[in-house]
């Protein structure tokens, strides 16, 4: 019998990898696939160790395709199944992230983003938001949620199982490896005792509780460009449907601002602070960052900029996210100003620094 | 396998776990996959396992058979059937997998997984159809292109000192897999011999021993552009001979 895991809520100091296979375990996920890479391991080490005592499994396989197909796989049969990587290996990942969004294949995956290109550094980035949001051959059917705070990697990775198998597209957390490997404090719950209700998941074949099932034939190859026309077409539509019913973001003094302060992941923590201490100055300065990145909160933003003059974008990457902001608001005259440090984090200081020179 | 007369004429014999909708199958004329998922038809009959199989086919010629069974099935991507089925079967232990693809799915691009999922033991069957090339791309060479042998780029023949020499993948699974493994290499030539390859290849998952693998010599006269005679003696003489028939791993496993 599986162990009574968290009851009421608990307030812990832990690391954002041990922090995600607490969620996975309180989202009631049922078996991990993994292949080791810095700087995700723990939470395969913290899983391998939650899981024997909650019934679930585990399989280390030989590289990140397999681990993500093995995942793919493993979701198929019914399981909430998922994967972790970061960097190299979610390069190697997309393949299956491409099966699982032609397939509808509710997979998540939790990346931890390191530096890049190549091996670069097992630190942290941001580099890998373009990869995450657009990898593949096809048209980022997926959702992207990109996490600031441990309490957020609880809470999204819980939800990502949710959406996942409410929607049926890839779902991917998007850390980094600070994230990853830093100490801080959140509060762990039982979803389901705070009203949160855990989507049950549902073999899509492979049911060997009905014998008397119809089978199924599921495919990822079409004769046509018709027939291949009409099956995206439909995922198209399911994935703008889905779109304004996930979308979500943060803001905070947009209204009368002049300046728009505009992050994503982490680097919203410095951004947030800058926010509230230029505020304290009596500085017009808003603070806008989209937490879905697949589907971006692209309406959302343009009314926010509306009455702004400057949009201060920083990331930990030479304009992915930039792309990604001035696509969702194109049309609009604001002037970006661009702070992109790849693979170097960005503290509040600099982004503090950067608004001073705006005036 | 259904009547073979119906209202007086002479049908077709079928496994009756093939999809009657959507035959005739789609391989060429002569190609041995559908010889071969013709036995492995017969066997999921005679074992009675259609409900609760999971049958997967790669990227290749057999993805042409993604509909042919009336049975669970998932085609997937170039080389990843054989992790796609080790993943349904870690996560629920009663499904019955296949995983069936060609050479190169088996052997070049998805060899990492064949050779991880041997060395794990996985309790899934993989049935790997080897007709000496790549067929569905046109005719390349495949790992298990003969010496000499002709392909759209080998187009002089297959030079071993370039390329080495063709991959003997029973042999290597047979090589890595602990106890409890079943490993062999039947022919379209012998199908009856074939069908006793596979069922014990089902029967060896079915008992969870652990991985069965039958490597299943084919043919493929589109791309080797050979007629019938010349295709028969590819795969009796030229193939088999460099390519030994039998049961490597677990031949003391009865037929049930
Ligand atoms: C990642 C990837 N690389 C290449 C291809 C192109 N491709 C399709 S089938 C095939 C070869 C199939 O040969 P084999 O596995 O021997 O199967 P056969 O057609 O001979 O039965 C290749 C290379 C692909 N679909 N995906
Ligand atoms: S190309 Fe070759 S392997 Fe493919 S269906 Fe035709 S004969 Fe069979
Ligand atoms: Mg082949």
């Amino acid at each position: 019998m599986a162990e009574v895991l968290l009851q009421g809520e608990q307030r812990v100091f832990m690391t954002g990898n041990e922090v995600v296979a607490w969620a996975a375990v309180a989202a009631k996920a049922d078996i991990m696939y993994g292949y080791p890479i810095t700087p995700q391991n723990e939470i395969m080490h913290y899983w391998t160790r939650l899981a024997p005592k909650h019934g679930k499994r585990f399989l280390q396989v030989e590289d990140e395709i397999s681990a993500g197909f093995t995942t793919v796989g493993g979701v198929m049969t019914g399981r909430k199944a998922f994967t972790a990587t970061a960097g190299p290996g979610n390069v190697l990942m997309q393949e299956s992230a491409n099966m699982a969004e032609m397939m509808r294949v509710p997979i998540v995956y939790v990346v931890q983003q390191r530096g890049g290109p190549s091996t670069a550094t097992v630190i942290y980035a941001q580099q890998e938001t373009t990869l995450t949001c657009f990898g593949g051959n096809g048209e980022g059917h997926r959702l992207v949620y990109s996490t600031a705070t441990h309490q957020e990697l609880f809470d999204y990775t819980i939800k990502a199982f949710n959406m996942a198998w409410t929607y049926r597209f890839p779902t991917f957390v998007l850390g980094d490896g600070y994230q990853a490997k830093m100490r801080e404090s959140l509060t762990m719950y039982n979803p389901e005792e705070k009203g949160i209700q855990l989507v049950k998941p549902v073999p899509l074949l492979g049911d060997t509780t009905k014998p008397e099932r119809q089978f199924k034939h599921l495919r990822n190859t079409y004769n046509t460009e018709d027939e291949l026309y009409k099956v995206v077409m439909n995922n198209q539509r399911d994935w703008d449907n889905m779109a304004e019913k996930v979308v979500e973001w943060d803001e905070k003094g947009c209204e009368d601002a002049e300046v728009i302060l505009l992050t994503h992941g982490i680097v919203a923590r410095s951004a947030i602070t800058a926010y509230q201490q230029l505020r304290a100055e009596g500085k017009k300065v808003g603070f806008f960052r989209p937490i879905t990145l697949r589907p971006f909160p692209g309406k959302e933003l343009k009314e926010a900029i509306k009455n702004a003059k400057k949009l201060l974008v920083a990331e930990s990457a030479y304009g992915q996210f930039l792309k990604m902001v001035q696509n969702n608001i194109f049309g609009s005259q604001i002037e970006i100003v661009p702070l992109l440090r790849p693979g170097v984090g960005i503290t509040t200081e600099e982004i503090v620094a950067e608004y001073h020179k705006l005036s | 396998m259904q009547e073979l007369e119906e209202d007086g004429i002479l049908q077709p014999a079928m496994p009756s776990c093939w999809c009657q909708e959507t035959k005739p199958h789609k391989f060429c004329p002569g190609c041995g996959h559908g010889i071969i998922l013709k036995v492995l038809g017969e066997a999921i009959d005679e074992l009675g396992i259609k409900d609760t199989m999971v049958f997967g086919c790669d990227i290749g010629c057999s993805l042409l058979s993604w509909d042919l069974f009336s049975i669970d099935t998932v085609q997937t991507h170039h080389g990843r059937t054989t992790p796609v089925i080790t993943g349904m079967k870690r996560a629920n232990s009663d499904i019955i997998g296949v995983a069936y693809m060609g050479d190169g799915g088996g052997y070049a691009i998805g060899s990492q997984h064949l050779f991880n999922a041997a060395v794990r033991n996985e309790k899934i069957t993989i049935l790997l159809c080897n007709n000496c090339n790549y067929g569905m791309t046109g005719g390349q060479m495949a790992p298990t292109t003969l010496p000499g042998m002709k392909t759209e780029t080998t187009p002089y023949g297959r030079d071993v000192s370039e390329t080495g020499y063709p991959t003997k993948g029973p042999e290597m699974v047979a090589a890595v897999a602990p106890e409890g493994a079943y490993v062999a290499r039947g022919t379209i030539a012998n199908v009856r011999q074939l069908k006793g390859f596979i069922k014990k290849a089902l029967e060896n998952q079915i008992a969870g021993r652990g991985i069965s693998f039958v490597e299943c010599l084919s043919s493929c006269p589109t791309n080797w552009r050979t007629n019938a005679k010349q295709t028969w003696e590819f795969v009796e003489k030229d193939m088999a001979g460099f390519f030994k028939v039998g049961e490597l791993r677990g031949s003391e496993v009865k037929e049930g």
